[in-house]
């Protein structure tokens, strides 16, 4: 699809290690449409993170290194970018909110102070200009008497307040893309709602997509447009956000659904652990941990994606014709 | 002693291993020059329940409710300010350094983070050993058959007692910090977030392994969590806290299916639901967990909570009174916005309705609004406060039992509150 926003396709980024290489992203491909919320979802160590990070090549090198495919950005292949080109993205048209509010704050200057700088980044205006549009932004997310806590420093602010305020930097040039990385893991619940209904709220406000990184799949059931489930660096579902929760087809994305805790006593687990990365199993990445593998799993590459309706495509051999699905999976597939 | 005897004498409360009655830790906030003590954070602020023999009881609350902070102390890993722990009857403030150090043995903690929990130059067998030392154990090849014992029943295998904590992921340190509070064969545990630096799939097993050695060993235990979904998952009772203080307290699927305090309803509705179909159901808490060191008056809850009571002069239909609280509140702290120039501006940011269904009510919030945009915000502010003030602010009310048959600390059940005592044995 050439209209898509963004589309990233079949990236490749690597780290180098002193126990050999990771391929922490090995072949990964998604779109992002304008206005849309695409959720990326995984464990820890499943690669989401280095796979936003790569979009606008924020992985540290090195170590890291994109060795592979493109990432098109509106047009450009913002791999090819670099210097000068790629910081117009970085914070302009592509805005980033991490994880951990805390961090992305620099302790020694006032919120004020590093929101005037991001603006100023990236516009041409005056300070008096910039710091007009940074009380703009601190009001529309919630930040209550403003005029005085601009001049605050991040320490007197409260977690949900400190990413809210990273959450009014990442908007500062009113991005097409805001890339949110597990942004509410470190927050409360109550904190969190409010937080994940502000992002709703900004997004409908200014038509803006999302990319949002979680391991969370209540959280996605309540943001998602689509979802893309990845595991050990490879995507083994996407699909829309109704069809993966109601009719999740691969294996794994059906393990995560079931070990959400609350739903019930009785908790399903996974067992066993992600693969050693810098070795990583033949076959499909999950089928030493898979309740339903067959032989064809265990050689070959990664499986090619079927479709099973819709844009619904999953990287499993058991949706591929030859294979007559298992019966506890069958059984829940309409 | 007499609180002592009653705890004895109380069939309910017989067999509870852990009686907390009143517990207070309040850290003094230092000042100026001479740091004077200028006042007080109430951390934990008069708490009480009991844990009983093989119950998993759970504390729910937001960062800063002081749930950690009760585990701390009522282990005496702080002094309390306030209030006896009884530990299977006996008060553990009174103890002397021996039976201290039998309580220690006897009442064991794990804690949230698995990877600052061992001595990186320590293999997994010498740190899960070394309980065993400090209580008596000496001999080598019996500690190094029991650690072997314990390593296998929290599903790892003999042979990681030689490997060190970082060759281990941080559910399997987990796993490991479990076996060596029970290395000594405790009755209570107290689990301090314990999954909650976890992955979702690996916080499934180790809940369920949590499960199934409370069961298997009889523990009685106390967990704490943030996360309702958690508790949902393993605990017997669950009490929520906040701002240092129970606000309610209910077997776990009661708490769920029939929640009594305004608090726990907006905690469950904010557990993101697993279900796209069912997307904003979220009740939403405006604002942050105030400022402990100086709480609201009357119930700490009351300026965030969506179901705060109206005044009993004027007739609001249920839920409408939060607004006009909101704009009172404002109009108190001066924050109005200058922008607002009309009286269906103020009512609109406030989503206060044109007209409020009592005329009474309608008037004198007329007449402030008229007041603010004159800008004398001094007289609104006198004029709202004189005739919109509630019961939440004035007084805190006590833990008291509800209809639902489990106690809640909350002016919507009743007024005769603050007379009934804490009555924390639920019946099951």
């Amino acid at each position: 699809m050439t209209d898509s926003l963004l589309s990233v396709e079949d990236l490749h980024t690597q780290f180098d290690t002193e126990d050999g290489t990771v391929q922490a992203v090995d072949g990964v491909s998604f779109d992002v449409e304008a206005g849309e919320t695409v959720c990326l979802v995984g464990e820890s160590g499943s690669g989401k993170t280095v796979a936003c990070e790569s979009i606008t090549k924020l992985i540290p090198r090195p170590p890291g290194k994109i060795t592979g495919g493109s990432v098109n950005f509106d047009g450009e292949d913002l791999t090819e970018l670099s210097g000068k080109a790629l910081r117009a993205y970085r914070g302009g048209r592509i805005g980033h909110v991490f994880q951990n509010p805390q961090g992305a704050l620099d302790p020694v200057y006032t919120v004020g102070d590093q929101l005037i700088e991001a603006i100023q980044l990236h516009r041409d205006v005056p300070k008096s200009a910039a710091r007009e549009r940074a009380v703009e932004l601190l009001d529309r997310v919630g930040i209550g008497d403003v005029s005085e806590r601009i001049d605050d420093y991040p320490h007197q602010f409260s977690g949900g307040m400190k990413q809210r305020v990273v959450i009014a930097m990442a908007l500062a040039c009113d991005p097409d893309l805001l890339i949110a990385d597990e942004p509410t893991t470190a927050l409360d619940v109550t904190i969190q709602a409010q937080v994940l209904r502000l992002l709703d709220d900004l997004q409908d406000e200014r038509g803006m997509a999302m990319l949002f990184v979680t391991h969370d799949l209540g959280v996605v059931a309540e943001i998602a447009d689509r979802v893309v489930v990845m595991y050990a660096g490879k995507v083994m579902e996407t699909g829309d956000v109704y069809q993966v929760f109601e009719n999740p087809s691969h294996p794994y994305t059906r393990a995560l659904l079931d070990c959400l805790p609350g739903r019930g006593r009785a908790l399903e687990t996974i067992g066993g652990t992600l693969p050693d990365p810098t070795g990583p199993p033949d076959g499909c990445r999950f089928h030493p941990r898979c309740p339903h593998a067959v032989s064809e799993c265990e050689t070959g590459d990664q499986p090619d994606f079927e479709d099973v309706g819709g844009e619904h495509d999953v990287s499993c051999v058991l949706h591929d014709e030859t294979h007559d699905l298992p019966n506890a999976m069958e059984a829940d597939d309409d | 002693m007499t609180e002592n005897a009653r705890i004895g004498g109380e069939g309910g409360e017989r067999d509870a291993v852990l009686a907390v009655r009143n517990l207070e830790k309040h850290y003094p906030v230092r000042s100026g020059l001479l740091r004077r003590v200028t006042g007080h954070v109430k951390a934990v602020d008069g708490v009480s329940f009991d844990v009983r023999e093989g119950e998993t009881v759970g504390l729910v609350g937001e960062s800063g409710c002081g749930k950690s902070t009760t585990a701390t102390s009522l282990l005496r890993l702080e002094e309390p300010t306030g209030g006896d722990v009884y530990f299977d009857g006996e008060d553990i403030t009174e103890y002397d350094e021996d039976a201290q150090k039998e309580f220690r043995r006897r009442a064991q903690m794990v804690f949230q983070d698995p990877n600052s929990a061992f001595d990186p130059r320590m293999t997994v067998g010498e740190s899960v050993a070394e309980p065993l030392g400090i209580h008596g154990l000496r001999d080598q090849d019996r500690q190094r058959k029991i650690v072997k014992d314990i390593l296998e029943r929290v599903g790892l295998s003999a042979s990681d007692a030689d490997r060190y904590p970082h060759e281990f992921s941080g559910g399997q340190k987990q796993r490991i910090a479990l076996a060596r509070a029970l290395i000594l064969n405790p009755d209570l545990l107290v689990a301090d977030e314990p999954v909650s630096a976890l992955d979702v799939s690996v916080q499934a097993e180790v809940l369920s392994l949590l499960d199934d050695l409370q069961q298997e060993l009889g523990l009685s235990m106390l967990l704490i969590s943030h996360d309702l979904g958690v508790v949902r998952q393993v605990c017997d009772r669950v009490g929520v806290m906040y701002l240092g203080e129970l606000v309610e307290m209910a077997p776990m699927e009661e708490l769920f299916a029939n929640p009594q305090h305004p608090y726990t309803e907006a905690l469950l509705a904010s557990i993101p639901d697993p279900d796209p179909r069912q997307r904003g159901g979220a009740i939403e808490l405006t604002g942050d967990v105030p400022d402990p060191s100086n709480p609201p008056s009357g119930c700490s809850f009351h300026p965030r909570c969506p179901r705060v009571v109206p005044p009993g002069d004027y007739d609001f239909p249920e839920g409408s009174f939060r607004e006009v609280l909101d704009f009172r509140l404002a109009v108190e702290s001066d924050d109005i916005d200058d922008d607002l120039s009309t009286a269906a501006d103020v009512r609109e940011a406030y989503d206060i309705p044109a007209a409020l269904p009592d005329g009474d009510a309608d008037a004198v919030l007329s007449a402030a609004i008229e007041d603010v945009l004159a800008g004398d915000t001094e007289s609104a502010a006198e004029r709202l406060s004189d005739a919109f003030s509630t019961v939440c602010e004035r007084e805190a009310p006590g833990l008291a039992e509800t209809d639902a048959g489990h106690p809640a600390a909350c002016h919507l059940h009743g007024v005769a509150s603050q007379h009934a005592p804490p009555e924390l044995t639920s019946d099951d």
